[in-house]
């Protein structure tokens, strides 16, 4: 029996390169040959949700959300567009950060589809997050005399995003390997603004929880903490502020240790990839630093 | 002549073999083979093995043994790619499905090898030594998708090799376009259009030149093909075989739900309008062949390209989410003062802007009503505020 994998994601009409870790983790996925298929779909761009399953030609067939949480877009959207029949939230038996897999039929194609939860909150996203650590200060073993901030949007949207947040910062903390972690956000307290106020230590490392880089990691965050006044300026990697040096990540998202996330949770649906998985935690590790000059994005409905 | 071939041959023998044309079966007085042109019977395997280069049997060979994939939509565009009939003549329902047979084929697929005087490695070799070959015009078996330009041609073994280019580059040297290998560089080539910007809709005619795929193999075209007009493939075999699902506007709106709910709102002529803007050829090369609603067709062209537009795509929701809300304001009357010609030169920047041509104009063509100076004459004149802050006279934003 065949089987594919299907990373699904948001996408944009105004930014070129909202896809771009979408693909480049698929490719990763794809190189690694665990899948017969590997392809993307997109709710902005193409194959849209409604017509990717089409272009798979595997019976088998997982389906991986890049997104962060748990809401609208997981439990409605996705669902609804990739015409999984008898589709219902409560088969995920979810808390908010613990689905898994359901399985469907989809009405148009008559694949089998293990529709798995999304990336952000797979336990694996915090080796991520701590990767992405790795590769902004180019030190495959930072932790001592560093603090470690993860950064979400908050409740305002959806509860389950600072869920997500908070679970991670949670276990990064209970890895004991930075000296203090804390969970940010965008629109409530505690708030990215007052970044410095949280930490003692000189060396912050500043990850946002967020599936692609664009108006919220290139714009909002670098200024609301001050590592620049326009974000168009770009920022210095790490920046000074307030006494504190800031190493800021840009969106998790874009950390090629991703690609293992989509993995994982394939292999809880029941994809066989075992082997893929060592292959592409090792072939990610980047641990090499580099100054961020983003070009402005635009922000999408 | 292949062993490949000669073995697979032998092999399904036994089993008989009935494929565009070619039938070899196994008998008690030896093979028997037979295409149109030929029957020989009573063979022996070393008869048979010696007709393994037959072009009947090559193709077969390539066909069966390298695309497979029956009843997949790739197959069928390979079919389609060097104009054989979709459905070969062991597949269950060959009705109205013309196409070439393998000798006509075969001739064409052979007319850009034999250019090159060496074969179907010529592509590559061409690329690099720029002889000429490559050109196209005298080449191989050319179709286009979209602007897509495919030429097929025989490569080692009869296997197929493809040349994959921009429908406008078809006269120019491989040579002098940009080479690449990996299918999935088309990614890139079509993120972008010939003024570097974003393409959001990958059916628009935007497509950038002075690329190619100078050699894809049948998996590496399918590949390349999907990242440039994705699903285009799976919707075209699916209306070829009378099965396209098709979403109306009606069914498309009633879906939609969160920022997208208030589309079922808008009126029907505003629908109307949404096609004639977004959907037709100018725009967009899919071809509309979805309706207002089952039987309630709408007035505008919906195009003339291969493959199909199954229902309304997320540009299409997104921008009838802001007509929706334009289209809720209550319109009054304005009494406005203009000359004969300023009257004249509104149309014409609206008429600028919704074809595209604003940032063509000529800085010094004043005879364009959307000349940039004659457009910031009658803003200095007609509206109260006079210049803006975008002082630059940046035209670009106006077709966003």
């Amino acid at each position: 029996m065949s089987q594919a994998l299907v990373v699904v994601a948001h996408g944009s009409h105004l930014n070129p390169d909202s896809s771009a870790p979408t693909y480049d983790h698929a490719d990763t996925v794809r190189a690694t040959g665990a899948f017969d298929e590997v392809r993307t779909g997109f709710w902005k761009e193409e194959p849209s949700l409604r017509e990717v399953l089409r272009t798979v030609e595997a019976d088998e067939v997982y389906v991986v959300p890049m997104f962060i949480s748990e809401g609208y877009f997981t439990e409605q959207v996705i669902p609804r567009e990739l015409r999984l029949d008898g589709w219902d939230v409560a088969d995920w038996e979810s808390d908010g950060l613990s689905a898994d897999v359901a399985t469907y039929t989809a009405a148009d194609t008559g694949q089998t589809v293990h529709y798995c939860g999304p990336v952000g909150t797979h336990e694996a996203m915090t080796d991520v997050l701590v990767r992405r650590a790795e590769s902004v200060t180019g030190d495959p073993d930072v932790g001592e005399g560093f603090g470690f901030a993860v950064v979400g949007h908050g409740t305002e949207r959806n509860e389950n995003s600072a869920k997500a947040i908070e679970y991670h910062a949670e276990r990064v903390r209970e890895m004991d390997r930075f000296d203090e972690v804390q969970a940010l956000y965008m629109d409530e307290e505690p708030e990215v603004d007052d970044v410095t106020d949280y930490f003692d230590s000189d060396d912050v490392v500043v990850v946002p929880l967020f599936v692609a880089d664009g108006f919220h990691t290139q714009e909002d965050i670098p200024e609301d903490m001050g590592l620049t006044d326009d974000y168009r300026t770009g920022y210095d990697v790490p920046a000074d502020v307030d006494g504190h040096r800031i190493w800021y990540a840009g969106a998790v998202g874009t950390e090629p240790l991703l690609a293992d996330v989509l993995l994982e949770r394939a292999a809880d649906a029941g994809a066989d990839v075992s082997r893929a998985v060592e292959e592409v935690r090792e072939s990610t590790r980047v641990a090499a630093g580099g100054s961020a000059s983003p070009s402005p994005p635009e922000a999408d409905d | 002549m292949l062993d490949r071939h000669a073995d697979a041959l032998v092999r399904a023998a036994g089993e008989g073999v009935d494929f565009d044309g070619l039938r070899v079966s196994s008998t008690p007085d030896g093979y028997r083979f037979e295409t149109p042109e030929t029957t020989a019977e009573g063979l022996s395997e070393a008869d048979l093995r010696g007709r393994a280069d037959d072009p009947y049997v090559t193709n077969w060979y390539f066909w069966e043994r390298e695309v497979g994939g029956h009843g997949r939509p790739r197959r069928a565009f390979l079919r389609r790619a060097e104009d054989a009939p979709i459905h070969s003549t062991d597949d269950p329902d060959p009705e109205e499905d013309a196409g070439r047979a393998v000798p006509d084929r075969y001739a064409a697929l052979r007319g850009s090898a034999e250019a090159g005087g060496d074969g179907g490695e010529a592509d590559e070799a061409d690329a690099v030594d720029g002889d000429g070959h490559g050109a196209g015009g005298d080449g191989g078996l050319v179709t286009e998708w979209g602007q897509l330009r495919i030429e097929a041609t025989l490569g080692e073994g009869d296997a197929r090799r493809y040349d994959l280019r921009h429908v406008d580059d078809a006269d120019a040297r491989a040579a002098d376009l940009d080479s690449h290998d990996d299918p999935l560089d088309a990614r890139e080539v079509g993120k972008l259009d010939g003024r570097e910007r974003y393409r959001p809709l990958k059916t628009a005619p935007s497509l950038r030149r002075g690329w190619v795929f100078p050699s894809l193999d049948p998996r590496a075209l399918t590949e390349a093909v999907e990242a440039f007009y994705p699903a285009t493939v799976a919707n075209w075999y699916r209306e070829y075989e009378g099965e396209l699902d098709v979403d109306h506007w009606v069914d498309t709106a009633e879906r939609q739900t969160g920022i997208y709910d208030v589309i079922d709102e808008l009126p029907r002529e505003g629908v109307e309008y949404v096609a004639e803007a977004c959907c037709v050829d100018s725009q967009c090369l899919r071809r509309r062949e979805w309706e207002y609603d089952e039987g309630d067709d709408l007035a505008a062209d919906g195009g003339d390209g291969p493959f199909p537009c199954r229902e309304p795509c997320s540009l299409v929701v997104a921008a009838a989410r802001k007509w929706t809300k334009l289209e809720a304001e209550e319109e009054r009357e304005y009494t406005f003062t203009l000359t004969p010609s300023e009257r004249e030169q509104v149309e014409d920047i609206v008429g600028a802007v919704a074809d595209g041509r604003a940032a063509e104009i000529r800085e010094a063509d004043l005879s364009e009503g959307a000349n940039r100076y004659r457009a910031r004459y009658l803003r200095a004149k007609r509206f109260a505020d006079g210049e803006s802050d975008a002082g630059d006279g940046d035209t670009d934003d106006a077709t966003e």
